[in-house]
């Protein structure tokens, strides 16, 4: 089997999981253990093909750029109402957030498989296909990539979303690391109320990494949904990526620069079953378990090795209420 | 030196120390109420005004009580979510943030039927006695490993348990696969032996006996054993469990044993008394929705019978509407989803009291 394909197929596999890993980590950052996330994911990603079905039956001749631009606000727009209800329960109403964010995950992921399951139905149209905006999802930045060999096609076989999920790693790497900004929202989630007595305003730093983050996370169910899926919905079909992306971020030790290359690897590890010789389809169950044991196996590690640097963020999962001592 | 006056906010957000009960319990009914009212406008929404406003909630309760098989139904489905939840109350109580039933409950579901498979020329109630005892030490397991890291090396509980719950899908959809009854389906043949006798004129009859009489017991052990003490002094301080010769890291290993023994027997009583199969989807996703009914309950195994009733007539109310308006079953997770963002706000009010102070005026306050 032509092996450039396969990676390129593992890359495509791990952009969902780069976008929802990045997203998880912002929110982790500022010490919100989002569990929301793939409740998020799912919900982005019907938005914009909700948005782009609507805009599509609207004209005689959609243009493919319109579509995807009115899909991709959607999906914002609905990951930020989720992100806003999540912060509004967990930072200005201190409910604790597990429960909250296993709640969004209900909400998010029923309302996105409610719409997405049956969307023609529920919008009255017959045609449930978005061909115009999943081509301009799909279009490669880079028309000659077959010109290039193998690592045209791993690499620049994608569409604009790739580069945009490189993009946001890199600028999350960036900004997380190297500016003051980013080391404000590190002590947020580090130690909230040493940040409050150095004066960085604690609520204003949750609330925009958690919008953001979930905006980020939301643009991977967009980007699953619209272009690797084509634009239709299948509501069994997400399965436990978000919950993946979740493991991602404990595989990375929180850092967005080594997101790409776990999302790829992780992505590769979810196909492996097809690709690895003579596994029955009972055993590619059990070849689907990896990720998660790994994950848990990074996770005994960093907390037996103790690194201060590979640690989850000191405050991660507690809410933060200035005059508690 | 010239000092700016700082801005005063327009509210003021204190701790309450002391809330009459009558106060708190009016807080929580008003949330209640509110959260109906908010579902009968969702689903309005959602079914595209297909039904009226009072009609949401005469369909509702069509749904869940309309006929004596939907009443057992729904007895059912809430005592399924009831067990789970009153399993996660004494790992939550200590503060160990349990998000695995899912797992602990499918792997204890597992066991069940690998006894059965084991034992095929086996019955009656020696088997369902094995099956028991295969679950519960299964459950408890899966959440002594945890547990185990938790308490030897401070691995983060929350992502660990959540890494085991697909651990344990994989798991059983491998077994699902391997016993396949045809080839591709990936959905075993449902068991003929290791069922529990009926009661009330249903399968699952003794499971919800056994899992009420789960859930009183575990309200006197988690409020009045040494070991319920335990555990809230540890979920309060572990310094201070320490330093009045608790040891926390029993407690821990010792806690998460019993949830998940308690999942494990959830996943036994859903294999031998509701599904005689396992299946990756056979808890559901109540793994999760428990942990919200726990809370909710405030950890207190009685009041969880009313927070699990709640949840389960709110998903098969709207289930039933979603089936009169051909729309599919996903609303009901809209509409918990809607209900459970007010029930957490309205915890807010219980918790805080909201001080407006006037603008202009400094808030006289002597303290």
């Amino acid at each position: 089997m032509d092996f450039a394909y396969i990676l390129s197929r593992a890359v495509a596999q791990g952009l969902p999981l780069l976008y929802g890993s990045n997203g998880e980590i912002l929110n982790e950052k500022s010490g919100n253990l989002n569990l929301g996330i793939p409740g998020i994911m799912i919900s982005g990603g019907v938005a914009g093909i909700v948005g782009a079905l609507i805009y599509e039956n609207s004209v005689a001749e959609p243009n493919g750029v319109v579509g995807l631009i009115v899909s991709l606000l959607c999906s914002v727009v609905c990951s930020l109402v989720l992100s806003l209800i999540y912060c509004f329960l967990t930072v200005t109403l201190r409910a604790n957030q597990n429960v909250t964010g296993l709640a969004i995950t209900i909400f998010g992921s029923g309302l996105g498989n409610f719409y997405g399951g049956a969307i023609s139905t529920i919008l009255g149209i017959s045609n449930n296909s978005i061909p115009a905006t999943a081509a301009a999802y799909k279009a490669p930045l880079v028309p000659f990539y077959d010109k290039l060999g193998a690592i045209g096609t791993i690499f620049f076989s994608h569409g604009f979303m790739f580069y945009l999920a490189l993009i946001i790693a890199f600028v999350s790497w960036f900004v997380l690391k190297k500016t003051r900004t980013g080391l404000s929202l590190r002590a947020v989630g580090e130690n909230p109320a040493t940040a409050d007595a150095a004066g960085i305003s604690v609520t204003k730093y949750k609330y925009v990494a958690t919008c953001l983050g979930g905006i980020i996370a939301g643009l991977g169910g967009l980007y699953y949904a619209v272009d690797y899926s084509n634009g239709l919905w299948d509501t069994q079909s997400f399965g436990d990526r978000g919950w993946l992306a979740v493991a991602l971020v404990i595989f990375v030790v929180w850092k967005p620069n080594l997101a790409v290359l776990g999302a790829f690897l992780f992505g590769g590890l979810y196909i492996a079953e097809i690709f690895v010789p003579g596994l029955t389809s009972a055993t590619k169950e059990l070849f689907k378990m990896l990720p998660y044991l790994v994950t848990i196996v990074i996770l005994i590690s960093t907390s037996l090795m103790k690194k201060k640097e590979n640690q989850p963020p000191e405050s991660l999962g507690l809410p933060y209420f200035r005059e508690e001592r | 030196m010239k000092v700016k006056a700082a801005k005063e906010p327009l509210v003021r957000i204190a701790k309450r120390t002391d809330i009459s009960t009558g106060l708190s319990y009016g807080i929580r009914a008003a949330s209640v109420v509110l959260a109906l009212l908010a579902c009968g406008i969702v689903v309005m929404l959602l079914t595209s005004g297909k039904i009226s406003f009072l009609e949401v909630y005469t369909e509702m309760l069509e749904g869940a009580f309309g006929t004596a098989r939907r009443v057992k139904i729904t007895v059912r489905d809430t005592c399924a979510l009831l067990c789970l939840a009153v399993a996660l109350a004494p790992a939550f109580k200590m503060r160990f943030w349990n998000i695995g039933a899912e797992g602990q409950a499918l792997v204890g579901a597992l066991a069940s039927c690998i006894v059965v498979k084991l034992m095929p020329d086996m019955n009656g109630a020696l088997l369902i006695l094995i099956m028991f005892i295969a679950s519960v030490a299964a459950g408890a397991l899966w959440g002594i490993i945890p547990g185990f890291f938790k308490a030897a090396i401070k691995a983060n509980e929350t992502l660990f348990t959540l890494m085991m719950n697909y651990v344990a899908i994989q798991l059983v959809k491998f077994f699902a696969v391997l016993w396949e009854k045809q080839k591709g389906a990936g959905v075993m043949s449902t068991l003929t032996t290791g069922k529990l006798p009926q009661l009330f004129g249903v399968d699952y009859g003794w499971s919800i006996v056994i899992i009420l009489v789960v859930t009183v017991l575990s309200y006197i052990y988690m409020k009045y054993s040494k070991q319920g003490y335990e555990i809230a002094v540890v979920g309060e301080s572990e310094n201070t469990a320490r330093y009045i010769g608790i040891n926390v890291k029993k407690v821990i290993i010792r806690t998460m044993a019993i949830s998940g023994a308690l999942c494990g027997l959830a996943g036994f009583l859903l294999v031998s008394g509701t599904h005689h199969l396992v299946k990756s989807d056979i808890v559901g996703g109540n793994g999760f929705t428990a942990i919200i009914v726990a809370w909710l309950a405030h950890l207190n195994p009685l009041i969880m019978m009313l927070t699990s009733f709640f949840v389960s007539f709110l998903d098969i109310g709207t289930a039933k509407i979603a089936s009169t308006c051909n729309l599919n079953d996903f609303a009901s997770d809209v509409v918990v989803g809607i209900a459970l963002f007010i029930i957490l706000a309205s915890e807010f009010f219980i918790n805080y009291k909201v001080i407006f102070t006037k603008s202009g005026k400094k808030a006289k306050e002597g303290k």
